[in-house]
């Protein structure tokens, strides 16, 4: 490795998700923009509904450690030293949040739709 | 960039969780910014050059050297010669050896890696001749070269233990997960059965030197693993048979395992190399310092002696002198990977004659350093680039936990997650790396790209 190459990123993931790296990133994009326009339309964040996506994340969070387990032949209770519970907690917590502004933006544009 | 750097970024690729998590944190918020420079810098001077490159092997170290050498030269002709259709991820042979992948796992094409520009002979070199620069296929096809990268790879020496029979792997309690992907299928039924029943479990590694040392402690780990699993621990005995007196040639990770094994209840024998095997009776003999013993066993994973391939052997290429020369490692500058003897001759992978260095990830190291010193030969310069000795071994202690263990020529270690990931602590985040990531960055490294 020989220079600094960001694209290698990009195709390791490649190789290891194959599409389904795709259809998260366009998630991953397509929830942050819902969720910015959301924002700006509405001025501000509906707390109601911000309480139901977060409860609807803790789903996403356990959703995210069963796949991680399921792929990688292993689970949680393998936990050996802070470097695992870090990594559990990421991916919980990415999965928590990926999944909360995912469910927020759903509710509110079907809410605006619906209006 | 500096080599620290370099070191680190190499190790974050290596770590799933984060870096897809990252990489997709960037996703939204930049990628393209990110990507552009990169595409630039890429698309710049490649090296015009009319030189006649052979790359003799095309596995992991020959895949990713044309790759990288395709990228980078213009006009060039390089030409693969292998017979081999079906590349195999070998670093995966345990993953099935465990019963957690099937065979199909490591199996691909050679053919989806060749890259666009270099020629593939589908034929095995079957004659070395550096004096004349030509390496001479299966066919009698003499090819000339101005360069030549030897990347064969070894030869899994089972003719050398008497009494062996590969057709017999995954019979009556013997297992040898280094043969093949089948094989290493076969030997995860067997090693199955035997976690059922117990009895006298044997382990061992060659006399000679090996791919991945890690591998048979590996193996030895695992087994002792599902046998708790299945609540048969009590019921067997499992004894680790080391070829010299160290269980690993990095003294502070052979002082982890000496712990470990004890911890396990794991005995361990030292200097005994296996000798002979009778399979019917299930005995091994093994050479010892006090003649040979007879070992029995329920279950046994043999690995056998590791030579370079005859044609390399029989050659000029090799060590003339020293522990090498018998089993034909091509004596190559261990720093440079460039040929002792002959300057327009390099050795990548296994079948390089340097002190550590029989894995995935010390090819993914050696490969840009055996290239970068062969195209400053083209444009008459020297080159500076330096390869260390870095090796990598996620060593499996249980299921679900290894150690990353990352070490150089100097018998150090060399963590790529100093602080954050310890080496000798086993860790499921380790465990995650070897199952998830190791795969995608292999490949991506055959194709030149990692």
């Amino acid at each position: 490795m020989k220079e600094f190459d960001p694209l290698i990123f990009l195709v390791v993931f490649q190789e290891m998700l194959g599409p389904l790296l795709w259809l998260l990133i366009l998630l991953a994009v397509g929830g942050t923009l819902a969720f910015l326009s959301l924002l700006i339309k509405e001025k501000g964040i509906v707390a109601r509904r911000l309480v139901r996506a977060e409860l609807a994340g803790l789903g996403g969070g356990v959703l995210a450690l069963i796949l991680m387990a399921k792929v990688s032949s292993s689970g949680f209770t393998d936990a050996g030293g802070p470097a695992d519970w870090f990594l559990i907690a990421l991916v919980f917590g990415m999965g928590l949040i990926g999944s909360a502004i995912v469910v927020y933006s759903f509710l509110g544009w079907r809410t605006l739709v619906k209006r | 960039m500096t080599e620290q750097r370099e070191k680190e970024f190499a190790a974050i690729l290596k770590l799933p969780g984060v870096g897809r998590r990252n990489f997709l944190r960037l996703g939204a918020a930049g990628t393209g910014a990110l990507l552009l420079p990169a595409t630039a810098a890429r698309a710049t001077d490649k090296l015009a050059s009319k030189a006649r490159i052979v790359i003799a092997g095309a596995g992991a170290a020959g895949l990713a050297a044309a790759s990288r050498l395709a990228e980078q030269l213009d006009g060039a002709s390089i030409t693969l010669v292998d017979g081999r259709k079906e590349h195999f991820y070998q670093p995966g042979y345990t993953l099935i050896g465990a019963g957690l992948k099937p065979a199909s796992y490591v199996v691909s094409t050679t053919a989806e890696y060749v890259p666009n520009g270099v020629d593939w002979i589908e034929e095995r070199v079957a004659e070395f001749d550096p004096e004349g620069n030509k390496v001479v296929t299966e066919s009698g096809k003499a090819i000339p070269y101005d360069f030549l990268l030897v990347a064969t790879g070894l030869k899994l020496d089972y003719a050398a233990i008497p009494g062996m029979d590969v057709a017999q792997i995954g019979k009556n309690g013997l297992g040898s997960v280094y043969h093949s992907a089948a094989a290493a299928e076969a030997t995860w039924r067997s090693m199955s059965d035997f976690a059922d029943k117990g009895g006298i479990g044997l382990f061992l590694r060659p006399g000679t030197e090996m791919k991945c040392a890690g591998a048979p402690l590996k193996y030895t780990f695992i087994t002792d693993d599902y046998l708790r699993r299945r609540g048969n621990r009590g019921k067997a005995e499992l004894v680790y048979n080391a070829n010299n007196k160290a269980l690993f040639s990095v003294p502070i990770v052979s002082e982890k395992v000496r712990m470990l094994f004890d911890d396990r209840k794991v005995k361990v024998n030292y200097e005994r190399i296996l000798e002979s095997i009778d399979l019917g009776k299930r005995i091994a003999v093994f050479k010892t310092p006090i003649g040979p013993v007879e070992h029995p066993y329920d279950f046994i994973n043999v690995i056998p002696p590791m030579r370079a391939p005859d044609a390399v052997r029989n050659s000029p290429l090799p060590w003339q002198e020293g522990g090498w020369a018998k089993d034909g490692w091509i004596e190559v500058d261990k720093h440079s990977l460039r040929h002792k003897r002959f300057d327009n001759v390099f050795a990548v992978g296994d079948v390089a004659g340097v002190p550590k260095g029989k894995t995935a990830a010390s090819v993914k190291w050696q490969v840009p350093v055996a290239v970068d010193h062969l195209l400053a030969s083209i444009a008459g310069k020297e080159s500076n680039s330096v390869y260390n000795g870095y090796t990598s071994c996620p060593l499996i202690t249980r299921l679900g936990q290894a150690m990353l263990v990352e070490f150089d020529y100097k018998d150090n270690l060399v963590p790529s997650f100093p602080g954050v990931i310890a080496p000798l602590e086993e860790l499921w985040i380790t465990w995650v790396m070897k199952t998830m990531a190791l795969k995608p960055t292999y490949l991506s490294m055959l194709r030149g790209r990692a």
